[in-house]
């Protein structure tokens, strides 16, 4: 579940260079990965920008028959209330896109300041920073999210808590790594001698040089927080009615597959097309970002 | 009859590119031939095609013959991997430039150096531990119980080069290839290590490939020198040829340079 | 090694001191108090009173932590608060069922992903290479939840040949039933979890394949499969090693939830029943628990990739540096 960590193992190397005539074949099949990330991945923003506008039903509309069938008036049918399936649907997309990004700014913004302060952190605070991160780290993020929810009560808000928290000491360790790096080249050092102050060190060396790999490990972040959302709503523990979440969707459909195949299906597709239209979009963002790691994943 | 004959060798990139065009070029049995050329010549490409171990994706056209005592004449471009595996180390072994990574890290350094002896020789226990000893003295290293017991990254750069010398000749090819085996390695260290591998190809007959880009060095352990730039053959001929009346503008400059860094250096030395 | 090993069972102490600090903070200081997690329950006076004094919440903060520190030496776990029973043996005889689920699992998984990925590696240029990297890639975007359902819709209610859900209530008693009703559970987390192990053992081996060291054998004479048999499993298997660590805590994760879909009376049950009746005992001995797990395979995951890796080893042959 974290294929964050693979990512602090490649190299910061900022500046994009050129790649040379000979490999413009192997170049466009990077950007037709990050395209077709941004189509996949689009196709549910755009589900969830128009349920903004417009919905078939109200979200709490039960007037229709229970666990219709797809037809003219039910697009998809109905789940076993008698709710319209696509409302929910498309309820769903905007739920796991707002928790999804909520946690990524949650667990981005305060991950990359932890980072930063363990970063630039004297030895004693720096050891003590990342001892703590690596316990937190230890700790699965859903893990985290689950007792952070049973402290507080199931909701939106917790959700996001919940898993930009746990979000947030992976971004950490992620950055602390990076700073360091950057920190140790020569560039700085120079810079640094020549008398640059701290915050502009941070500002001109630091940031330019990690924000693309920063950038790509919290897409696949984006990825993770949104199957972490879907497992939480699954277990009863995510975002309560009247948000309809894809997770919880999923499991009151279970008992009646057979029945209603269409309600235990189409959550989960829509799911799964988002998770891998984001991991698309870091991969492009990372052979973008870094030319001299060419593994397509 | 000669040992390798490599003819119109041409080596592609996955990118369609030419890393190396149009090179012909022989070594008879015992001849010694430098390869000379700055980074990105494609001398080491050469190197791996007449090995038949070019990276995947680049792809070597033209002929490489290795017509080496007990192989019988072979081509290399295109022979399946068996046929290949039969040649590398009886017909060409190696000395690849970075000691370092060119060991298995996760390995004593006498286990590694076993493996070829025991598939040359095939000599077991006693014997093969009395031939990984008597290997790593032949290479002049110092304490070889200590060496043979360690793992690459617990023993010194010179040494580990050493250790890889011992491996190549272990196999007893017809012709070693060394690929830049000194540039890696201190100053003081590089001599010494290319006195020794000078002394043990002469002492075993040897043919040797050696690739390197300074002229000096090249010049020093090799009859016949070719000079490459950007993939294809500028110049060929002897080394006093080369050394005294070179005529392709690149090959001028090497030799200027070789002549700038002697003169400073008995300038120094007055 | 011995200086190492003491070293680094200090250090898991500490870590497990200090996760047991952040563990205790995050259940008494997010909220406030305990008991008024009860209180929205639903719980009488009595009740919250009860449980106030039995997490001991209306006594100074350190004192608190002590006691609680006390108990969890002592393997004292305390009650729930809903059954009153001893939260201990509870936990124990869950994990009759969950420690054999994640087990089977990771197993499963890696002895799926290492030849797979192993394939995914080498013949990355063929039309299988792609699809299997195609394929992991599908795998570590489907939540594990959503693929126990669909595999309970195909192979047990449609196909019959393996129960949808439950454990024989006599646990082990009869192996055969036990591990009928394990397999759905094993093989769903086992296929989310390959997906992810597919990704790492495929990175290590490009990085095998295109080593210098892989490139010296060959160049003296070792055959390909030669080579890769003695010089390369090992090189690949340093980093996958690393990794095995977390990915057997992230199994032991996913085991949390697929347990609900497949109705398991494991842990991961317990845990989902006592956060939504807000049994703080129950929650709390589970975390602990896991925690100590979680600490105890990050341990035996470094040691092994000491015992692989001479590099980590420092200077145990008497080298110069």
């Amino acid at each position: 579940m974290r294929p964050a960590m693979r990512v602090a193992a490649s190299s910061p190397k900022a500046p994009v260079p050129e790649a040379p005539a000979a490999d413009a074949p192997a170049r466009s099949r990077w950007s037709a990965t990050l395209v077709a990330g941004c189509v996949l991945a689009g196709l549910v923003v755009a589900v969830a920008a128009l349920s903004l506008l417009w919905l078939p039903y109200a979200p709490d509309d039960t007037s229709g028959d229970r666990l219709m069938p797809p037809g003219a008036e039910h697009l998809l049918g109905t789940d076993k209330l008698g709710r319209d399936l696509l409302t929910q649907l498309m309820i769903g997309a905007r739920i796991a896109l707002t928790v999804g990004a909520g946690s990524v700014l949650l667990g981005g913004v305060l991950g990359l300041l932890a980072g930063l302060a363990a970063g630039f952190a004297t030895r004693w605070l720096d050891d003590t920073v990342s001892a703590l991160l690596d316990i937190l780290i230890a700790f699965p993020t859903l893990l985290l999210a689950m007792l952070i929810v049973a402290v507080r009560s199931a909701s939106l808000g917790s959700a996001i808590l919940a898993i930009g928290l746990g979000m947030s000491a992976i971004v950490a360790r992620l950055t602390r790594v990076l700073v360091k790096r950057v920190l140790a080249q020569d560039f700085v050092t120079a810079s640094r001698t020549s008398g640059t102050s701290w915050p502009r060190v941070v500002t001109e060396h630091v940031l330019p040089n990690i924000w693309p790999t920063l950038l790509v490990n919290l897409a696949l972040q984006l990825g993770l927080a949104v199957l972490a959302e879907a497992s939480l709503s699954y277990l009863g523990l995510g975002p309560p009615p009247p948000n309809a979440s894809w997770g919880r969707m999923l499991q009151e459909a279970q008992a009646t597959v057979l029945t209603a195949p269409v309600g235990a299906v189409a959550p989960g597709v829509l799911l799964v097309v988002l998770v891998i239209g984001v991991n698309l979009i870091a991969d492009g963002l990372r052979d973008v970002a870094d030319p001299t790691r060419r593994r397509t994943r | 009859m000669s040992l390798l004959d490599v003819t119109g060798l041409r080596v592609r990139s996955a990118g369609g590119r030419d890393l190396v065009r149009d090179l012909s070029f022989t070594i008879g049995p015992g001849e010694r031939l430098g390869l000379i050329g700055e980074s990105g010549s494609g001398k080491s490409l050469t190197a791996l095609a007449v090995m038949g171990l070019l990276p995947s994706g680049m792809t070597a056209s033209g002929s490489v013959v290795l017509d080496a005592p007990g192989t019988g004449p072979s081509e290399v471009v295109g022979a399946p991997e068996r046929r290949l595996n039969g040649l590398r180390g009886r017909a060409v072994s190696v000395v690849f430039q970075e000691p370092l990574t060119a060991l298995d890290p996760l390995m004593r350094v006498g286990r590694q150096l076993a493996e070829p002896i025991r598939r040359r020789r095939r000599l077991r226990g006693a014997a093969l531990r009395a031939a990984v000893a008597a290997a790593l003295q032949e290479v002049r290293i110092a304490e070889p119980g200590r060496v043979a017991r360690a793992y690459p990254h617990e023993i010194s750069g010179g040494q580990r080069q050493r250790v890889a010398i011992a491996m190549a000749l272990a196999c007893e090819p017809a012709l070693l290839i060394a690929d830049e085996p000194t540039t890696a390695l201190d100053v003081t260290v590089q001599a010494e290590v290319l006195a020794l591998l000078g002394g043990l190809v002469t002492a075993r007959g040897m043919a040797l490939l050696f690739i390197g880009h300074d002229l000096a060095v090249v010049s020093g352990i090799t009859d016949r020198v070719l000079v490459l730039k950007d993939g294809e053959a500028v110049e060929s001929g002897t080394v006093r040829e080369i050394v005294d009346a070179p005529r392709h503008p690149y090959t001028r400059s090497l030799v200027a340079g070789a002549r700038h860094l002697d003169s400073a250096l008995d300038w120094t030395n007055r | 090694m011995t200086t190492y090993l003491l070293r680094r069972a200090a250090f898991l102490l500490v870590s497990f001191l200090l996760a047991c600090v952040v563990l205790f903070l995050l259940l008494r200081l997010l909220p406030g108090d305990p008991a008024n997690a009860l209180l929205s329950a639903g719980a009488t006076p009595e009740q919250i009173e009860a449980a106030r004094h039995q997490i001991g919440s209306d006594r100074p903060l350190p004192e608190q932590f002590a006691t609680w520190l006390g108990q969890i030496v002592t393997l004292d776990l305390g009650e729930s608060f809903i059954s009153t029973l001893p939260v201990g043996p509870e936990i124990a005889s869950r994990l009759v069922v969950t420690v054999p689920l994640t087990l089977l699992s990771f197993l499963l998984a890696v002895a799926v992903a290492v030849p797979v990925g192993f394939v995914a590696a080498h013949r990355a240029g063929t039309w299988y290479g792609s699809l299997l990297s195609g394929l992991s890639q599908l795998g570590i975007a489907v939540p594990a939840f959503w693929v126990g359902m669909l595999l309970v819709t195909v192979f047990a209610l449609k196909l019959r040949v393996f129960p949808a859900g439950g454990f024989p209530r006599d646990d082990w008693a009869d192996p055969v039933a036990a591990l009928t009703s394990l397999a759905l559970p094993v093989v769903t987390i086992a296929l989310v979890m390959s997906a992810s192990l597919i990704r790492y053992v495929r990175s290590a081996t490009l990085d095998v394949l295109g080593s210098d060291h892989l490139r010296t054998f060959r160049a003296l004479g070792s055959s390909f499969t030669g080579a890769m048999w003695r010089h390369g499993l090992r090189n690949a298997a340093v980093p996958v090693v690393s990794i095995l660590g977390i990915e057997l805590a992230t199994t032991f994760l996913g085991a949390v939830v697929v347990e609900s879909v497949f109705a398991l009376p494991g842990l991961g049950g317990m845990l989902v029943k006592g956060i939504a009746q807000h049994d703080y005992p129950v929650i709390q001995g589970i975390l602990f628990v896991s925690t100590f797990a979680v600490l105890l395979i990050g341990f035996a995951a470094d040691l092994a990739q000491r015992l692989i890796d001479p590099r980590l080893r420092g200077t145990v042959s008497g080298g110069p540096r």
